[in-house]
């Protein structure tokens, strides 16, 4: 026995599992300090999740709020049709100017007859109240059905941006005194049609569904033609990028012989797969527009871009997908006489085709948020606001893309752009958010374990 | 003959192909499957394969070919006088705009194609007719211009008839090879399956390709640029400032140091917190928790970089500035305050550390756990508290792995570009205080090349030597990171 050593010379005698000595205590203080320290960590972690989150909504959800002036408008024909024959290529000749003080004299007239008090007499101070884009509302409606031309007619047109901002608390009355946009005396007025209920806030469909606007425009700038753009590039990285992605990893993981070339082309892969964004982008433009000469800012030009960025992530996870399919399946298939190909499509890949369709799906939405290539291809600086004539137009007819297209409010001189930009990354992260929880399903639903 | 008819023929006569294949092969048999080299199907793919694959190759080379070589020859038709004080590619794109706005114009039936081969530009403004179908000229059209466009057209024209004729004929002698070498005993699987090898060898190279495209489209074009602007003064000069009407200093140096600045201040938030959260949830979280922090972390790593920028310039930057600006509660320690303005080195660099918590903490995280539990067990059996073990035993062990990890973190940090176009300002400079606004290399590829750039003028192509530089460095730090991780996975298997 070693009881001997037990009573060694230097054994303090006061030693006793009840009671902590004072080294005991540090190192416990020391393990409790380091594992706070990775509380906190975590904790911070999450506290920046939820600060970005909550910014993003506080900011973005009034951009689905738009605010509108419920207006009669009375449109002469004194002015509308001079020579009075309705004669559409006639009426064409009123421009917007002739319809501007139409609207602001009609605005004038509904302020008095509800009873408003305001110092504002002429039709001119209503200019500020409502948007540029009511001018070419009301002659829209008017091209569309001359007969209205000589009635009153009810429009809802939009607010300026600037009583829409006020209506959603961003603009103050002392902070207005440099702006010529809008005075105080019609921030009043304001206050008195709203509870009159001629300015009121509505759901801002035009937001989601309608067309960029031009930099004076705010109230009326839309992200629906941006999303067409994104979808025809999401199409074309889908079409492209799948089947090229399954097939190059299906020939590395089952066919390639191990040499020199395959060893290449998988160091290849994994370094693309870390190449700044940008470079892909500056390949586009070399490439694609430079050489090939394709069109600039077309949808199709961002999807063969994205295509190639998003190929790595693509093949990485198509192949962990073919490798997690146990090699009993393909054993199992060579031995009843099929050969090499047809154990790997009849088999194998029916097999991974969910953990393929769950990467593809990840790829898709890195592609879909990805700004910096789009930059350079000339998706940016352009206003998008024309839909494509046609589904084939819709790949080569210049467009934006969502991010583009929020990279390109956030850069407006007009703060009333950053509430559009903030919505907009609200309805890109819906997008995200609906494509990764389709994957998670897909992955829970079909994921087997061998 | 546009060339989706041609595409959508050969498809067709590829889809006909399979069925004829097919029958005939089965017909060769007798109706009798049995008696078949392979299954029916194949017989009928292999038709389809000999249709459509050799004839879409060819339309897809001619493609890329027909517009180099149509380009070649009508330039060396252009007289030298046309290139006074200005260079081939703006007179070569002047050019096809005329050519395609006489083609517009046909289409569009303001001028009949005999109108159009035989203009006049005494009797015809050619300006106004292009402009009057949508197609705007900068300047009146030079005789010297329209003959060389009409060269284009007629070569084109040309080409594209020949184009056609070949690409079917192939289509057709595709077709007939195959049919006719259909029966019984012919061996269609392995000629099938030779030919899907070759597609699936194909695909896999495209990666290989990309890269080559890469590097290509780099090196071309900053060779161009370092033949307008000396090497040395673009990799010494420590003065940054474009001018597009010549005369710039393009010097790389201050770009760097804000590149290089961000990523540090990145990496000082990054690192900490993310190797910290890694270790917690490696070594000390249960399960569940685990399995809630983890994806709600990795959430950070799923929103794209646009938004970051977007944080970055709205909230983060203004934030900052209101305790170092000027009448923040810093103000009296510095003449003014430290920060002049939202964007700064600190704001974007905070913003980009938020964004690689989750890249920092998912790898150290595989990092840690590819550390073998005898060691842990040795360390727990010595008496060692847990944080003396993962001090003292698993981080040196982790150690190599984890400076991949921030080593691969660092590449991202210097290739990102959003966050720094929106966070960091665009102004070039060298300067120590981490509130001043700097800018990156990225940023000014990004602010180089958009707009309508003349790619011709060196203040435009410097964004490819920036490119390049980015190319090189991230590359270099992504090879030398998955060595060391890849020398540490071994070390443990």
């Amino acid at each position: 026995m070693s009881d001997a050593t037990q009573h060694g010379a230097g054994q303090p005698a006061t030693r006793s599992l009840h009671h902590l000595d004072a080294r005991t205590k540090r190192r416990n203080a020391s393990e409790k300090r380091f594992k706070a320290l990775g509380i906190g960590a975590i904790g911070i972690g999450l506290a920046f999740l939820v600060i970005l989150l909550v910014t993003i909504v506080s900011n973005g959800a009034t951009a689905f709020q738009q605010t509108f002036v419920e207006v009669p408008v009375y449109l002469g024909a004194a002015k509308l049709d001079k020579k009075g024959n309705r004669d559409p290529e006639d009426l064409k000749k009123a421009t917007t100017f002739t319809y501007k003080p139409l609207i602001e004299q009609s605005l004038l007239d509904a302020v008095e007859k509800s009873g408003a008090t305001t110092d504002l007499a002429k039709a001119k101070d209503m200019k500020n109240l409502i948007s540029a884009s009511a001018a070419s509302q009301v002659r829209d409606a008017v091209l569309a059905d001359p007969s209205i031309i000589g009635t009153t007619v009810d429009f809802k047109i939009l607010a300026s941006s600037r009583v829409d901002s006020y209506l959603k608390g961003r603009v103050h009355r002392d902070e207005i005194a440099k702006d010529k946009n809008i005075t105080v005396a019609q921030l009043d007025l304001v206050d008195q049609l709203r509870d009159a209920g001629i300015i009121h806030k509505g759901f801002n469909w035009a937001f989601i569904f309608g067309a960029d606007a031009s930099d004076s425009r705010a109230e009326q700038a839309g992200i629906g033609i941006s999303m067409l753009g994104s979808f025809y590039m999401m199409l074309v990285v889908l079409v492209l990028a799948l089947p090229i992605g399954v097939a190059a990893s299906i020939y590395l993981e089952e066919f390639a012989p191990k040499n020199r070339i395959t060893d290449l082309i998988e160091v290849n892969i994994s370094n693309l797969a870390a190449v700044p964004s940008i470079v892909f982008g500056i390949l586009g433009l070399a490439v694609f527009i430079q050489f090939a000469h394709l069109p600039q800012s077309a949808p199709l030009v961002g999807g063969l871009v994205l295509t190639l960025m998003t190929l790595p992530t693509i093949i990485i996870s198509t192949r962990a997908a073919l490798k997690a399919v146990p090699p009993s399946i393909r054993d199992a298939a060579l031995g009843v006489g099929a050969s090499k190909m047809q154990s790997v499509f009849h088999h194998v890949l029916p097999l991974a085709m969910p953990g393929i369709l769950t990467g593809t799906i990840i790829g898709l939405a890195q592609a879909l948020g990805e700004t910096a290539p789009l930059l350079l291809i000339g998706m940016v600086g352009y206003i998008a606001t024309n839909s494509p004539d046609g589904f084939l137009d819709g790949f080569v007819s210049p467009n934006s893309a969502m991010p583009a297209q929020i990279y390109e409010w956030a850069k407006r001189a007009d703060p009333a752009f950053y509430e559009r930009a903030w919505g907009g990354i609200i309805i890109l992260l819906i997008f995200l958010l609906g494509m990764n929880i389709i994957a998670i399903i897909l992955r829970r639903k079909f994921e087997r374990r061998w | 003959m546009p060339v989706l008819w041609i595409v959508v023929i050969v498809v067709v006569l590829a889809v006909v192909g399979f069925v004829m294949g097919r029958m005939r092969a089965l017909h060769s048999a007798g109706e009798d499957r049995r008696s078949l080299h392979s299954l029916p199907n194949y017989y009928g793919f292999n038709v389809a394969m000999f249709t459509a694959v050799p004839a879409l190759l060819l339309l897809l080379v001619w493609m890329v070919a027909q517009p180099l070589i149509v380009n070649t020859r009508v330039s060396a038709e252009i007289p030298d006088a046309l290139l006074d004080g200005s260079n081939m590619s703006l007179v070569m794109s002047d050019v096809r705009r005329v050519a395609d706005g006489l083609d517009t114009a046909i289409a569009q039936g303001a001028l009949s194609a005999r109108q159009a081969a035989n203009i006049d530009l005494q009797t015809t403004d050619l300006r106004e007719v292009l402009g009057s179908v949508g197609v705007a000229l900068g300047s009146s059209v030079d005789p010297a211009t329209l003959n060389a466009a009409q060269t284009y057209r007629g070569m084109t024209s040309t080409g594209d008839l020949a184009m056609t004729v070949l690409v079917l004929l192939a289509a057709i002698a595709g077709f007939a090879f195959a049919y006719l070498r259909t029966n019984k005993d012919f061996r269609a699987r392995n000629t099938v399956e030779k030919g899907v090898r070759v597609l699936l060898i194909a695909a896999a190279s495209i990666a290989i390709l990309t890269t080559i495209g890469i590097v290509l489209s780099l090196v071309f074009n900053t060779i161009e640029f370092f033949r307008l602007y000396p090497i040395s003064d673009f990799f010494l000069g420590t003065t940054w400032s474009p001018s597009f009407g010549g005369g710039s200093d393009l010097g790389i140096l201050p770009l760097l140091w804000g590149t290089l600045y961000i990523s540090l201040v990145a990496l000082l938030v990054a690192v900490p917190i993310g190797l910290f959260a890694a270790v917690y949830l490696s070594e000390y979280a249960t399960k569940s928790v685990r399995g809630i922090v983890k994806p709600l972390l990795e959430v950070l790593a799923g929103i794209p970089t646009i938004v970051y920028g977007l944080f970055a310039l709205l909230t983060v930057g203004p934030f900052l500035l209101s305790i170092f600006g000027a009448n923040g509660p810093t103000a009296a320690m510095a003449d003014g305050g430290w920060m002049h303005a939202g964007t700064a080195v600190m704001t974007a660099g905070l913003v980009m550390g938020i964004m690689l918590i989750p890249f920092v903490s998912s790898l150290s995280d595989d990092i840690i756990n590819a550390v073998p539990q005898s060691l842990r067990d040795g360390s727990y059996g010595l008496g060692a508290t847990k944080s003396e073990t993962i001090k003292q035993v698993i981080l040196p062990a982790a150690l190599p792995g984890i400076v991949g990890a921030v080593l691969l973190a660092t590449s991202r940090a210097i290739g990102e570009t959003m966050i720094v176009v929106l966070g960091a300002g665009a102004a070039a400079r060298l300067s120590m205080n981490p509130f001043d606004a700097m800018t990156t290399v990225t940023a000014k590829i990004v602010s180089q090349l958009t707009g309508d750039a003349d790619f011709a003028s060196p203040e435009a192509l410097v964004a490819f030597a920036l490119g390049m530089t980015l190319f090189v460095l991230t590359l270099g730090l992504n090879i030398f990171a998955l060595y060391i991780v890849r020398k540490y996975r071994e070390q443990y298997e």
